[in-house]
């Protein structure tokens, strides 16, 4: 028998799905089944890092900074996934965060990375 | 030279939820609730520090930072410092004392990397929490979580540290105790000082102003830090990275989230600086050693999220 409370979160832009149950954020969900399909920051609703886009699907949303997720884009169906409970099967798109390159991060953290 | 500007003296952190951040900030790093003012904000401090708050909590659509103030010797000086901050260029701005509860006259200061800074003499005097002022005991019962010490330092980012650095050292009187250094010889990063602490303030270059990468908060002991690490467990908190060491300031740290994603950290140990000192220098070929001197590995998460 399926289980009500867990729902299927299928990333669309990334041909991979997790399950995450309903009382969970997706971002803790995706990270505790070891998947790497969404980028992880703060945790928080603060650094817009894993910026995703709802395409299908019913979810509920804890705040989230503005800075990263104005009205207009909310009403788009975009929010931070560490701030994100299902209530249904979701289907998402992943890697909406447009990072500002640091020149810290450019120079040298991808130098050191090689 | 030193120009009577003695310590950071408060933070004002922006966070989504008011009473979440609490229990981040209160229960989790056990710094002490002091009062809650008519705009709701919530002011806090560590307990070994003698005025009456260090942290205050605003409620925003926007997590970051809205200011950090620095405390100075006396009104004569703030007077001389302020005079000096409107000819050096800065947008200056006078805010009346009773604006932060028990704070005296603040001036406000805008600096080429976006951030808001405050100067101020005079804050209520409350003494170190549950402690006597005469024979005091070691530490006070009744601490929570961390038993954070004291508000110690943040670490800025934003666009032309060389700007706001210039500014802290000539306007201020900072000097600086460390440095990143890359092959050209540009500084994207620069410690200062105002004290014997490696650092009272840290930029380091972003292109994005008015960043805050994180507040810091003072612990005295290795094993303060790893119990901070199990509590951050035990209380399934966002972990960031640590505990680990530092190769600038040879701090010994962990970096974690509030509720709302503003980093924190608490350290312990570290350099000291003294006026003569020359600068610390860490080659920026040499980053990730610089950052984390264990694992000699740069980690995208701590360079690039800020709120």
């Amino acid at each position: 028998m399926p289980d009500q409370n867990t729902h299927l979160i299928r990333v669309v832009n990334r041909d991979q799905s997790f399950k995450c149950a309903s009382d969970q954020v997706l971002l803790i969900a995706m990270e505790r089944m070891c998947a790497n399909v969404i980028n992880v920051g703060c945790r928080g609703g603060g650094c817009g890092v894993c910026k995703i886009r709802i395409l299908q699907g019913e979810y509920e949303c804890k705040r989230m900074s503005k800075a990263h997720i104005s009205d207009a884009e909310q009403q788009q169906g975009f929010v931070l996934a560490c701030r994100v409970f299902p209530r249904t099967d979701l289907e998402i798109e992943a890697d909406h965060y447009q990072p500002r390159e640091s020149y810290y991060t450019n120079r040298d953290a991808r130098k050191a990375a090689c | 030279m030193r120009k009577g500007v003695m310590r950071p003296g408060h933070i004002q952190i922006r966070v989504l939820d008011v009473e979440e951040a609490l229990k981040h900030y209160r229960d989790l790093m056990g710094l002490i609730e002091v009062e809650r003012d008519s705009q709701g904000r919530a002011y806090l401090k560590g307990w070994t520090e003698v005025d009456k708050f260090s942290v205050v909590l605003r409620q925003a659509d926007e997590p970051g930072m809205d200011f950090v103030g620095y405390k100075v010797l006396d009104n004569q000086t703030l007077e001389k410092l302020h005079g000096e901050l409107v000819e050096y260029g800065c947008n200056v701005e006078e805010i009346p004392a009773g604006e932060l509860n028990g704070c005296g006259r603040r001036i406000r200061f805008d600096s080429p990397t976006g951030h808001m800074f405050e100067l101020f003499a005079e804050k209520e005097q409350t003494g170190k929490w549950g402690l006597s002022k005469v024979n005091p005991e070691a530490w006070p019962r009744g601490l929570t979580g961390m038993k954070a010490t004291r508000f110690d330092h943040c670490l800025l980012y934003g666009p032309n540290i060389a700007g706001t650095l210039d500014l802290f050292q000539k306007v201020l009187g900072f000097e600086l105790a460390e440095q990143v250094l890359d092959p050209e010889g540009t500084r994207i990063a620069g410690f200062l000082t105002a004290s014997m602490k490696a650092h009272d303030v840290a930029f380091i270059e972003c292109p994005e102003p008015g960043k805050l990468h994180h507040a810091s908060f003072f612990l005295d002991t290795w094993e303060d830090v790893l119990r901070a690490a199990d509590l951050i467990s035990m209380e399934d908190v966002s972990l960031d990275i640590g505990p680990t060491r530092h190769g600038l300031t040879h701090g010994k740290t962990i970096y974690f989230f509030d509720p709302s994603g503003n980093r924190s950290e608490v350290f312990c140990g570290g350099d000291y600086h003294y006026p003569d000192h020359e600068p610390v220098t860490w080659k920026a070929e040499d980053l990730g050693k610089a950052i984390f001197y264990h694992d000699r590995v740069l980690n995208e998460r701590f360079l690039t999220v800020l709120t």
